[in-house]
């Protein structure tokens, strides 16, 4: 248990070392498997469930991509990942890619040095407060005590927009949404602040939902999105066009219920390109012609996600407000297959 | 008689590098040497190129940049225009403050616990075996957190403050327990209100002084002064003289419900209070460990002796067992107060913004620069950790030289 | 006076009376009491106060336990069956068992395999604890419980854990051949000999050889992890403890410097910077590419850190041996690498053992850190996948009360062992 674990280690790092340099892709087919962060809980975006299986929103984009490169949406190591070690864990390549509702910022892009491929869910921070408060609007919370988790864009926003409207608070800085919600619940802060999704899906989680309510006011611009290491285009070009891949298949109707009736076929030849029928899209980014189709069929394409999820039917009930597709006023829009 | 001659030189061989103690020592620290150069050109190496590949590089320079984010507990200026660098300062602050409060509080709870476990009373020496084993063989981190939770959980929210029908009260509408932490009255020192507090500063060192010289005046005639009531004298009436006659220029700023919380006043963060007492409470069972072990290693001869000249227990206690004991009790109680420094740095689980939390957590999360930070921030607690030993070091050859 | 007196004289006893009972306030238990509990007033008030203590603990106590609920799926039903009494919600416990022990993600049907090697560990470990009761051949059998205990709980093929021993084997052969001409030849031998068996063996292909389903290390969370840290790192850091021991008594001025260094470092930063040099930093000094486990940069951080302890011990135990010892064997004639081994370190370390055992248990109390870093020990799968599920969000007492217990068994038998070991050898008379 004790030396061989090193030296078994060792020979695998020596292993590992000589593939050193070789492409991403190369690597996640070499391993068989691919490695995604994710974060340490969040219903709904990530989470184990009872059984140790991960589930959630993000998570569903990880498996299509495992599906459209090793062709097995279980061929996934998640890697839980909190705030402090999301990113080094990406640049030193312990993990593949990063689906954790991470914002896409300018100084993440350039300074970082990542690649956010798209984005899975356009998100904004809100507030989230006890309906016995009687607060109905953020302007109001001159003096509050407010609950934050740490590690992400939240704490600035928040410092920004209390600056901004010249109003006090006293942060309570928390490491885990679990501990939040507590503090939250105990009554340790007046107000809790994160992602508006983050905020439904923790209010889904309260015994009394209906106790609380979310504040109307939105006061950022929190574009979630997958990342991956910057400098690795093919890779970053199949996480890309994985997730194009699931938005275009909701936009043509492509489900996982009529995909294999579509893919013997069809009309449509953005529809056949999508599914490899047609083309050789597969072929151009390194994967099998069937790729799209495995993406899709994974989990099924970007609505069905969304709705199994995170969804009205779901206890988390988000709309799909600004997640809709550009044809029904939303901001999804995925470039052509061609 | 023959004369001695040389030895006969022996030409040097490679194998003696190895076999002739004179030179073997040499070999091996330029191994050692060679190792050590290789493992860290390794390093640097790897890092290097890592790095590279990256697109990244060593800088500072975040430290002067604007941190953005607000930190709850400033014990200096801060705001979220301040630099990193200031933000890492008040982390420090903060760091220092609990290590400090709980350093004290540890030491009254231990040496009061190790005191009372060789106490006569039967159920009160179970009861403190009782509380230095539960505390020491669990988790500080475990202890952390149900402290933490306890008083997020039982303490009321300032909101059941208001109201005609509150459920919770304040002390002597003063102060209020909640669980956001605690909120005691604020000295506001007026004009003239410095020289109280200077006064009251002399006083204590009068009390010292007086003290001295009831000792001085002991061993020179054997004549004893009452030390009780002109301690409590020395240390009072001059400064509530002077409270009076320069009128009353210290109020006290009280705390007041208002709006989500109470206003004004001091507020004593419940993170704070838990990990304060948490590393109190835990470090306590270790010194009290200590205390006992210093007790019990000063002879029984040393007690029946102060006996027989007539001492009463509590003066045995004070004047032979205890001066005797610190020898042994001191040098661990030092490396306690190290543990707590270093322990303090759990802070992250209850969110309060030690340097940990503040140039170790959200700095680093927001700036990305986690080599810079973490190696900053080993320095900090390495500097901290080498003044202790430091002092730990001159007390012991002090204490060395008068044993024989 | 005194003639009056005489005279009031009536009545002189000629037979003994019979004997009488003590006075109640001198017998049994009030005897006792008086003696223990009330000897004089404040000691009788500070009773008081203990025994309103101890009430008021077990009242409130006592009522959570006897009335706690034992199998419900979720706490809005322990509340339910409840109904407003007092009760604690121990359904988490049954319900959450397997994941509160072996963490989320180790196989369910694989669970028989850690729980295999932790009864093991007491058979490996007893003839180590207890050297006088159990006959010394079971050392055999710790020596080969790393490998039994590593094949049983990754699982993989048997000849990972077999080759490895190989190299061990063949590394002591090589050692006790050439330790006869020179202990650093044997030694720097030895470690050769393993290399190049390992090396060797390296190249035989391995896959499905008498293979169990393997589990990889990222799936290991729970008390196991806690336990698989302890154990490992504390018997990793036992040998490097002693090796930086004795570099810094060395004389040879280089090498006495780099373990000063390094253990003045180690002990200076708190260990969970070290977690967060192992999760966030380290990755950029290995080479590119590489990818240890989390838990393996874990275990060498943590093993780094005890080492320096365990170090600081022994040099403890090491000072403590009478210079006595040190001179008489010089004056055999015995070289430095004879007199450490055969004289100096048998005594040395077993003055150290209840130092080691102290500082066995700290680290294993320190292994609750790595939750910090987002592992899934223990303490992490409360804080984290437990707390946070709609099912028991809200149970707090009931978990934190268990991880206690949990480690309060641990640490409360290990020192009272290390104790027992100190009267043992505490064989001088005072």
């Amino acid at each position: 248990m004790k030396k061989s674990v090193i030296l078994g280690a060792l020979t695998v790092a020596g292993l590992a070392a000589g593939a050193a340099g070789a492409a991403t892709l190369d690597d996640v087919k070499a391993r068989g498997k691919l490695n995604c962060g994710v974060t340490t809980g969040l219903v709904g975006f990530a989470a184990p469930d009872a059984n140790g299986e991960w589930d959630g929103f993000d998570v569903g984009v990880c498996r299509a991509v495992a599906a459209a490169v090793l062709g097995d949406p279980a061929a996934v190591e998640f890697v839980p990942t909190t705030g402090k070690t999301r990113f080094t864990a990406l640049a030193s390549g312990e993990i593949d890619m990063l689906a954790r509702n991470t914002t896409w910022t300018f100084s993440r892009d350039t300074d970082l040095k990542f690649d956010f491929v798209g984005v899975n869910y356009y998100d904004g921070q809100g507030f989230m407060v006890p309906k016995a408060l009687g607060v109905s609007s953020a302007k109001e919370l001159d003096g509050a005590t407010v609950c934050i988790q740490t590690g992400t864009t939240t704490e600035l926003n928040l410092a920004d927009f209390f600056r901004s409207n010249n109003m006090e608070y006293t942060p309570v800085p928390i490491e885990t949404n679990a501990e939040a919600q507590q503090q939250y619940l105990a009554g340790a802060c007046d107000v809790y602040t994160t992602d508006a999704s983050g905020l439904a899906a923790t209010r889904a989680a309260f015994e009394a939902p209906g106790d609380h309510v979310v504040l109307p006011e939105i006061v950022s611009k929190e574009p979630l999105g997958p990342l991956v290491r910057h400098g690795d285009n093919d890779w970053g070009d199949i996480v890309r066009w994985t997730l194009n891949a699931l938005i275009a298949a909701e936009e043509l109707g492509v489900t996982s219920a009529n995909i294999e009736e579509l893919s013997a076929g069809t009309d449509n030849p953005e529809i056949n390109r999508l599914l490899g029928t047609e083309g050789n899209l597969g072929e151009m980014i390194g994967l099998d012609a069937g790729w799209g189709k495995a993406a899709i069929a994974a989990g099924g394409n970007y609505g069905e996600l969304f709705e199994k999820n995170i969804g009205e039917n779901t206890p988390i009930a988000l709309s799909r407000g600004l997640n809709a597709q550009w044809t029904d006023g939303g901001l999804l829009y995925a470039p052509p297959f061609r | 008689m023959t004369t001695l001659s040389d030895p006969p030189r022996e030409s040097f061989r490679l194998s003696m590098l190895l076999n002739d103690t004179r030179y073997r020592s040499y070999t091996f620290q330029f191994i050692a040497l060679l190792c050590v150069i290789a493992l860290f050109s390794f390093l640097g190496y790897n890092l290097v190129k890592n790095l590279q590949a990256a697109g990244l590089n060593i800088s500072y320079k975040f430290l002067g940049e604007t941190s953005n984010y607000d930190i709850n507990q400033t014990l200096i200026d801060y705001s979220s225009q301040s630099t990193h660098w200031r933000a890492a300062v008040v982390g420090v602050l903060n760091t220092l403050l609990v290590a400090f409060l709980a350093c004290v509080t540890a030491t009254i709870i231990g040496v009061v616990a190790g005191v009372l476990r060789l106490s006569k009373n039967w159920l009160i020496s179970k009861l403190m075996a009782v509380y230095v084993e539960a505390f020491r063989n669990v988790p500080v981190l475990i202890w952390i957190i149900i402290i933490f939770t306890v008083m997020t959980a039982v303490l009321p929210q300032p909101r059941d403050f208001r109201g005609e029908n509150a459920t919770a009260s304040m002390w002597f509408d003063a102060v209020a327990f909640t669980n956001r932490g605690v909120y005691i009255p604020k000295p506001v020192l007026e004009s003239g209100g410095m020289a109280v507090v200077i006064v009251f500063l002399l006083s204590i060192v009068g009390v010292f002084a007086y003290r001295r010289y009831a000792t001085k005046l002991l061993y020179a005639t054997g004549k004893m002064l009452p030390t009780g009531w002109p301690t409590l004298a020395i240390l009072f009436v001059p400064a509530l003289l002077t409270y009076f006659v320069l009128g009353k220029p210290i109020s006290l700023e009280m705390p007041v419900l208002a709006g989500f919380n109470f206003k004004g006043g001091i507020n004593i963060l419940g993170s704070l209070i838990a990990l304060w007492f948490a590393l109190a409470i835990y470090t306590g069972a270790f010194i009290a460990e200590n205390v006992r072990a210093g007790i019990q290693a000063v002879s029984r001869g040393q007690t029946e002796a102060a006996a027989s000249l007539g001492l009463r227990p509590g003066r045995i206690m004070n004047l032979v067992i205890l001066p005797q004991a610190l020898r042994v009790i001191i040098p661990p109680l030092i490396s306690n107060y190290l543990n707590i420094t270093k322990n303090s740095s759990l802070a992250i689980a209850v969110g309060y913004m030690d340097i940990t939390g503040t140039l170790g957590g959200i700095t680093l999360n927001q700036t990305g620069r986690a080599i810079e930070a973490i190696l900053l921030l080993m320095a900090f607690y390495l500097a901290i950790s080498l003044a202790i030993s430091f002092i730990m070091n001159i007390y012991n050859s002090k204490m060395k030289l008068k044993e024989r | 006076m005194s003639d009056t007196h005489q005279h009031s004289i009536r009545f002189v006893r000629e037979s003994m009376l019979p004997e009488q009972e003590p006075p109640a306030t001198e017998r049994g238990v009030i005897k006792w009491m008086r003696e223990n509990m009330f000897s004089n007033i404040p000691n009788g008030i500070l009773t008081l106060i203990a025994l309103y203590a101890v009430y008021a603990i077990l009242s409130g106590l006592l009522p959570w336990l006897l009335n706690g609920i034992w199998d419900a799926p979720s706490i809005r039903a322990c509340r339910e069956i409840l109904d407003g009494q007092t009760g604690g919600c121990f359904a988490v416990l049954t319900e959450r068992w397997n994941q509160l022990l072996f963490g989320f993600k180790y196989p369910n049907h694989l669970y028989w395999r850690p729980t295999v090697a932790f009864v093991l560990l007491f058979v490996a470990i007893a003839p180590v604890l207890f050297y006088n009761t159990f006959p010394r051949q079971m050392l055999i059998f710790t020596a080969l419980y790393p490998f039994v205990a590593y094949w049983l709980i990754w699982g993989g093929s048997i000849l990972v854990p077999i080759f490895a021993l190989v190299g061990f084997g063949v590394g002591y052969i090589v050692y006790s051949k050439y330790v006869a001409q020179s202990f650093a030849m044997g030694f720097f031998g030895g470690i050769a000999g393993a290399l190049v068996t390992w090396w060797l063996t390296g190249m035989i292909p391995v896959e499905g050889v008498l293979a169990m389903e393997a589990v990889p290390s990222r799936d290991m969370g729970g008390f196991m992890l806690n336990l698989i840290l302890g154990t490992v790192c504390v018997s990793l850091s036992i040998p490097f403890g002693i090796a930086l021991a004795l570099g810094r008594q060395s004389d040879m001025p280089f090498i006495k410097w780099i373990c000063v260094v390094f253990i003045e470092f180690i002990r200076g930063v708190p260990l969970i910077t070290l977690l967060f040099v192992a999760s966030v930093v380290l990755a950029y000094f290995l080479p590119p590419g590489t990818n240890f486990d989390l838990i393996l940069r874990v275990i060498i951080m943590i093993t780094m850190f005890a080492s320096a302890y365990i170090a600081e011990v022994i040099r403890g135990g090491l000072a403590a041996l009478p210079k006595g010892q040190y001179e008489a064997a010089d004056s055999l004639g015995l070289d430095y690498a004879q007199s450490m081994r055969l004289i100096i370190l048998p005594q040395a370390l077993k003055i150290s053992i209840p130092g080691i055992v102290n500082v066995a248990v700290g680290l294993f109390k320190d292994t609750t850190l790595v939750s910090v870093i987002s592992m899934f020990d223990l303490v992490g799968m409360i804080r984290g996948p437990i707390l946070a599920s709609t099912e028991w969000n809200g149970v707090y007492w009931e978990l934190l009360g268990f991880a206690s217990f949990l480690f309060f068994i641990t640490c409360y038998g290990i020192s009272q062992y290390s104790q027992w070991l100190e009267r043992q050898l505490n064989t001088d008379h005072r």
